[in-house]
């Protein structure tokens, strides 16, 4: 990356997709600076910076990084066996920024974690790495060996005395390895279904041992917070919260892409500054702000701040950042029965709402895209949504996530789906797709 | 296919392989925890996980079999069954649909003469759907073994394929 600014885009300013750099080079450029001023810290001191820093996990679910970090029992490394795990799962529809950094930059989320292992007096780091980035294995790898040879991994870091090494996971695939339950499961070797908390891997995570998962983009926040302090990250924000953001739109934009901008930024400037705005020819309709499973915002929020509150408060959520883009030429019925088809497939089977449910929504949504469908049809959908969305129906979030879009969706194209169920060649009830099911 | 099937040569795991696993197993916390990085493995030398091979590597791992076929096939990226030279997995989650994947989809199927999930008759392409492939930016994304395509507009599919049929001969 060129012409960025890494007082004002910290995060990409090093990222280089031809040949990222290597441990010399990232120290020449302004790196590991974060990592030696944390070493003479102490774990107490770090987590207390990371905290003030108001540092928000950037996988989705927004906790605040030092709180969650504040929760691992304070045992030393040599006195307890931890785990520091980074959540490179990236496999939430319509998200593909952690790619961009462990491609460009795998240094950076290196010393994230080594300075994160230190704050929690982890001794072992894993990075679980999706199986299809096989370009970013290589080069995060390559960057593992690099590191260790240079003495930033391994024993005694940089003479501080403390010990930690990490190695990279490859996913074999499926979306429930972003719950960090599942993520943990897997990597014990077996069927990824979530847990049921408590207890939070904080406290039994990875072999029962206290376990920190963070996504890949907050650990590359974490040397520049350390090396840069809290003031400093706190005005990188347009809003409460510390840092910038990884923001980006895909669908029909002239540029879509990824764009490092402070911290509550406008989807207005995301999507009309940087990605050009709609392509010729298309109108804005709805998006989803930040993934498959955030909740429809119609045209209306265009402008809307992308901070984690107001979002929220529109009915949706802030998830990824990265903002999908339903145009007034796409069918919202398609884009919903895709966004099902999706989170039907991606059931890991194990609470029968999610893994019956699911498919049962597919099948109505594909008989009213196909004409089939009947007003009872869309009844239906409003009960699963009903009776399958709220927390707590379900082990984890997975169907709260998938019931976002439909519960929205219904409301948002209520037209649309009576248009197509009262269509004069509709189909009986019993052709439709909840005679099927039945 | 069945364990009958196979020559005595394919019914054991060769010894670089299991010296492997025996070292992943004895780093790991518990040996199951080398499990799936086991098969990966195997399928990254043998293009799929067949039955023997699956046994082998459970025994290695102290694993009954079952349990380590309950991972294999948990797990999308892992093959039970065998599958072409290439296998080409084309992206069909929601952006790549806003983008028109489906009509690439149908191109790619057209060309190939397959359904989605089917091998052609030459045994050189598998293709496949999968999640987003983190490139919406470049929608419709599709990933050929290890490389990335993108955006595949149904008239590109013409070139990706035969180009690399050309690279194979
Ligand atoms: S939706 Fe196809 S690559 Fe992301």
């Amino acid at each position: 990356m060129t012409g960025l600014n890494p007082e004002k885009q910290p995060l990409l300013a090093l990222v280089d997709r031809e040949t990222p750099l290597d441990p010399a080079g990232y120290d020449r450029k302004g790196g590991w600076r974060g990592l030696r001023r944390a070493l003479g810290m102490s774990p107490a001191e770090i987590i207390t910076e990371v905290t003030e820093s108001k540092l928000r996990g950037r996988g989705g679910a927004g906790f605040s990084t030092g709180m969650k970090w504040s929760f691992v029992p304070k045992e030393s490394s040599k006195e307890r066996l931890k785990y520091i795990v980074a959540n490179g799962d990236e496999m939430e529809p319509g998200t593909f920024k952690d790619r961009m950094l462990v491609e460009g930059n795998p240094l950076q989320l290196i010393e994230g974690m080594i300075i994160s292992a230190y704050a929690i007096q982890a001794r072992h780091g894993i990075i679980f790495l999706r199986g299809e980035y096989h370009l970013g294995l290589e080069r995060l790898q390559q960057a593992v060996i690099q590191a260790r040879e240079a003495g930033f991994l391994g024993e005694n870091i940089l003479g501080s005395g403390f010990d930690f090494d990490l190695h990279v996971h490859p996913s074999a695939g499926r979306y429930i390895c972003g719950e960090e339950t599942a993520l943990i499961t897997a990597l014990e070797g077996r069927r990824a279904n979530p847990r049921a908390k408590p207890p939070f891997p904080q406290i039994g995570g990875l072999w029962g041992a206290p376990t920190v998962v963070n996504n890949i983009e907050t650990f590359s926040n974490i040397p520049h917070i350390l090396a840069n302090g809290t003031e400093w990250y706190l005005g990188l924000s347009a809003c409460a919260d510390g840092g910038t953001k990884l923001y980006g739109v895909s669908g029909r934009a002239k540029r879509p892409g990824v764009f490092e901008l402070p911290l509550g930024t406008s989807l207005g400037v995301i999507l009309n500054e940087c990605a050009g705005g709609m392509q010729d020819g298309y109108k804005l309709r709805a998006f989803l702000p930040g993934g498959a499973s955030t909740a429809f915002l119609g045209a209306e929020h265009a402008d809307i701040i992308m901070d984690y509150p107001t979002p929220e408060k529109a009915g949706s959520r802030l998830g990824t950042g990265l903002a999908i883009l339903l145009d007034d030429k796409t069918s919202p019925i398609g884009m919903i029965r895709n966004l099902e088809h999706f989170f039907a497939q991606e059931s890991c089977g194990w609470c029968t709402p999610c893994r019956d449910g699911l498919p049962w929504v597919e099948r109505l949504l594909i008989a009213i895209e196909e004409g089939r469908g009947t007003q009872e049809d869309i009844d239906r959908l409003h009960d699963a949504a009903r009776l399958i969305g709220p927390m707590g129906r379900t082990f984890c979030a997975h169907a709260p996530g998938a019931i976002a879009p439909l519960a929205s969706g219904l409301k948002m194209f209520a037209e649309d789906f009576q248009r197509m169920v009262s269509k004069p060649a509709s189909g009986t009830a019993e052709s439709g797709a909840a005679g099927q099911a039945a | 296919m069945s364990t009958a099937e196979l020559t005595a040569q394919d019914a054991e795991l060769p010894k670089d392989l299991v010296d492997t696993f025996i070292d992943m197993a004895a780093h790991e916390h518990h040996p199951r925890g080398a499990a799936i990085e086991a098969l990966r493995l195997v399928q990254e030398r043998f293009g799929w996980i067949n039955d023997a091979h699956l046994a082998h590597t459970a025994r290695i791992l102290g694993m009954s079999q079952a349990d380590l076929d309950g991972i294999a096939t948990y797990f999308n990226l892992l093959f039970r069954k065998p599958v072409g030279k290439n296998v080409v997995m084309l992206c069909d989650s929601v952006s790549c649909y806003i983008m028109g994947a489906e009509q690439t989809r149908e191109r790619l199927c057209r060309k190939l003469g397959v359904k989605m999930g089917e091998t052609t008759p030459d045994g050189e392409f598998t293709v496949l759907p999968i999640v987003c492939l983190g490139h919406c930016d470049h929608a419709p994304a599709m990933l050929v073994g290890k490389d990335l395509f993108g955006p595949v507009r149904p008239e590109d599919i013409d070139g990706i394929i035969d180009d690399i049929r050309a690279r194979k001969k």
